[in-house]
């Protein structure tokens, strides 16, 4: 049980979720998520933490609301009960002195990796940030980032800041600096980093992403969020999140994430009516 | 038990337990056997012979006091009979319905010999259910405190029993759970049908009325490790049970439709999937499924499928019905329901569509050859035999290992080659000193009776650590 400290929309779709857990906020490192149940009898689901507070002993969370448990997450308000928050899961970025570290986010990602910015930075890396998204309006979080970045760039879809295009113009964004980049780090939906990978290995930039499968127990239990990397079988959970981006197999990462695009929907047929749903600029994937 | 209680002549047939007939249950997810009514549960008790040295005993790895608990049933005093049982097993009601009493209890009982061994099993589980809902559960006195902490990791039956024996024992007892419900294996593995959630609840509401702390969503390894946890307590068990599942390597293993029956069946028991869309939890309907394993869990995963909806589940084992390593009662039950066991047969791979999805398997036959180290006939491929079966789901029931998160987490803790904690037989002492471990994390994957007999071996030792 943790109660709830605050929820708000910071831009469409997308929310922010403190939540007490000092337990939690004690022990975790960037990188690492999360599994909450936003309800009792409601689904387990992985969610990146984007903040933490261990004096205050909360951890915050930026979602996007895409389904029937991200939306029970996004009805609630401050002094609520979260049913369900366990962790800290999964291993924490590797960190180190990389020299120049290229990060590229979009989405919920934009939130989660806000912490290893600010870990890297610390860590004496030169801080290159890329935030992804279809339009201005729906990046976030952009005055955090300064802070903890050397330089901060955009990519929107339509332009209205930034770049304009989708996560291939980072090849431009490259091409353009000084050096390229020692590493290249990803969070977000899965066309960004299947997209960032693509990109990145062409220029051979070792590529870290994050990945964000479908997910239970979260402790190796139940096993589906197997993946391949490079050949090899991995449970996200326990293994990950972060792979070498260059070694997933994305097609079967991709299918596995969409198993159950059907049944979400049906849920939604069986609900209450809910707030439109972002399904642009294919982040459902 | 006085001599007039006993009838004159013995009945011979042991008292069948009443079921829901399988055209019927196999549409809904109610228990299978209802259980016996008072009647039927003293008709039983009275083919006790009441041995006077009891080999029933012997076969049972807590020493429940069987012609004890037995005699009380005789003489209709439910109350005395299921306090004389729960002092030896704080856990009646899930193990008067899981555990294999044919190999254990029953098939030491003399009366086997001339046909049929009492039910020991289904009188255990009676006089479970009678406390449940006559509502007079009784509390046993609780000892002074030793100011004496105990950690407890998982709450499976070896975690439950261990504090269930500490808190009686004047200690402090808290157990850490990782998934939002307590119960370990009993709650998300085991199906509604054959256990109802409701009394694994029970029996875990029982410890706690005895004063054992539960935490749940808390993941030791992760959210504390056990060093942590070692300079809060002065002691800690180990029951993190066999939670990594099996694949076989196979290709086309990762397709989506594929599952370890841990997804299968968390999904259903734990996110009560067979409820949605009433609940939240995702489930695919699927209309002809394949199980890969002859185990319990094979059977379970097979079960419940037909429960949702499939046309046919299938049973893929490389063995023969004879080798099935399920109790016989559950191949029983799943062929009255209708599963189909496709033995001596062998999947080796699986073919998917574009979009990813499970359409075919392409499988081998086998015939049995000589015994292998187990004792069973092995199976050996069938030259040519190859075949392709259309499945739209595939749930692979093949077996789990340790769960490595603590091992991997805690330095001087000792592992098997197969990734079992290393404890000692007689205590449950691990490689390290304060730490005990027992279950499946030692023995790998075996029975909740076995797990509540490592469980009670360790509470013992540990207890006799505290006290020194």
């Amino acid at each position: 049980m943790n109660k709830v400290i605050q929820r708000e929309m910071i831009v469409p779709n997308m929310h922010l979720l403190e939540v007490e857990a000092p337990e939690i906020a004690s022990k975790i490192r960037p990188g690492q998520f999360v599994i909450v149940r936003p309800a009792e009898d409601g689904e387990r689901i992985p969610l990146s933490v984007a903040d933490w507070d261990s004096e205050k002993g909360t951890v915050t969370i930026v979602f996007m609301e895409v389904g029937a448990s991200t939306g029970q997450l996004a009805a609630l308000k401050a002094g609520d009960v979260l049913p369900t928050c366990v962790g800290p899961l999964g291993n924490a970025t590797e960190t180190g002195k990389y020299g120049t570290v290229m990060l590229v986010a979009g989405c919920y990602g934009i939130g989660s990796m806000y912490p290893v910015a600010r870990e890297l930075k610390a860590l004496g890396n030169k801080i290159i940030t890329v935030v992804e998204a279809r339009s201005s309006y729906l990046l976030y979080w952009l005055t955090r980032y300064v802070p903890v970045s050397d330089k901060v760039f955009s990519i929107t879809r339509d332009g209205s800041q930034g770049l304009k295009g989708h996560v291939g113009r980072l090849a431009d964004l490259i091409h353009g600096l000084p050096n390229a980049p020692d590493r290249v780090i990803v969070n977000g939906c899965t066309y960004l980093m299947a997209h960032t990978s693509e990109v990145t290995a062409g220029m051979g930039i070792p590529t870290v992403v994050n990945l964000n499968p479908i997910m239970i127990d979260g402790t190796g239990m139940c096993g589906v969020c197997r993946v391949t990397v490079g050949g090899k079988v991995k449970f996200a959970c326990v293994d990950g999140p972060e792979f070498d981006g260059h070694a997933v197999d994305w097609k079967e990462f991709l299918a596995r994430r969409k198993q159950y695009v059907d049944e979400e929907t049906l849920f939604f047929r069986h609900s209450e009516p809910k707030p439109a749903i972002h399904k642009e600029g294919k982040c459902n994937a | 038990m006085s001599t007039e209680d006993r009838p004159k002549k013995l009945d011979l047939n042991r008292n069948d337990m009443p079921r829901q007939p399988p055209e019927i249950r196999r549409h809904n997810f109610n228990e299978v056997a209802t259980g016996y009514t008072e009647e039927l549960a003293v008709t039983e008790a009275k083919r006790c012979m009441q041995c006077k040295k009891p080999k029933c005993v012997t076969g049972c790895p807590v020493e429940i006091d069987i012609p004890g608990f037995i005699s009380y049933v005789v003489k209709g005093d439910f109350a005395s009979g299921i306090k004389r049982l729960k002092e030896k097993n704080c856990l009646p009601a899930v193990c008067g319905r899981v555990c294999p009493q044919e190999s254990q209890c029953e098939s030491q009982c003399i009366l086997g010999n001339k046909k049929a061994e009492v039910a020991i099993g289904r009188i255990e589980r009676f006089l479970a259910d009678w406390e449940a809902r006559e509502g007079v559960v009784e509390l046993p006195a609780r000892p002074k405190s030793t100011g004496k902490k105990v950690a407890v990791v998982g709450s499976g039956p070896a975690g439950v029993t261990v504090a269930g024996d500490l808190i009686l024992l004047g200690h402090d007892v808290t157990i850490f759970e990782a998934l939002h419900r307590a119960g370990g294996v009993l709650t998300y593995g085991i199906p509604e049908f054959r256990l109802p959630k409701r009394i694994v609840a029970r029996e875990v509401e029982y410890v706690q009325k005895l004063g054992v702390q539960v935490i749940t969503d808390f993941v030791v390894g992760k959210t504390r490790t056990i060093e942590e946890l070692l300079e809060e307590y002065d002691a800690i068990f180990i029951g993190t049970g066999a939670g990594l599942p099996w694949f076989m390597n196979i290709p086309g293993e990762n397709l989506n439709g594929v599952y370890s029956a841990n997804e299968y069946l968390t999904r259903m028991n734990l996110m009560q999937g067979y409820k949605f869309p009433g609940s939240s939890t995702p489930i695919k309907r699927h209309s002809r499924v394949a199980v890969v394993g002859g185990g319990n869990v094979a059977m379970d995963s097979a079960r419940t499928a037909l429960r949702m909806g499939a046309k046919e589940a299938h049973i893929i084992y490389r063995r023969s019905m004879n080798e099935l390593p399920a109790r016989h009662e559950e191949v029983e039950n799943a062929e009255e329901e209708g599963v189909i066991f496709d033995v001596l047969t062998l999947p080796l791979r699986y073919i998917g569509d574009e979009n990813g999805w499970i359409q075919e398997i392409e499988c081998l036959k086998m015939e049995l050859g000589e015994p292998d180290a187990s004792g069973r006939r092995s199976p050996v491929e069938v030259k040519d035999s190859n075949f392709i079966a259309k499945f739209d789901a595939v749930v692979c029931a093949i077996g789990n290992s340790p769960n490595p998160l603590i091992p991997s987490t805690t330095s001087g803790l000792e592992i098997t080659k197969r990734g079992t904690l290393v404890a000692d037989a007689e205590t449950g002492k691990t490689t390290r000193d304060r730490i005990w471990a027992g279950g499946d994390i030692v023995t790998g994957a075996a029975t909740v009776i076995l797990a509540m007999g490592a469980g009670r071996k360790a509470a013992r030792s540990i207890h006799q650590f505290l006290s020194n």
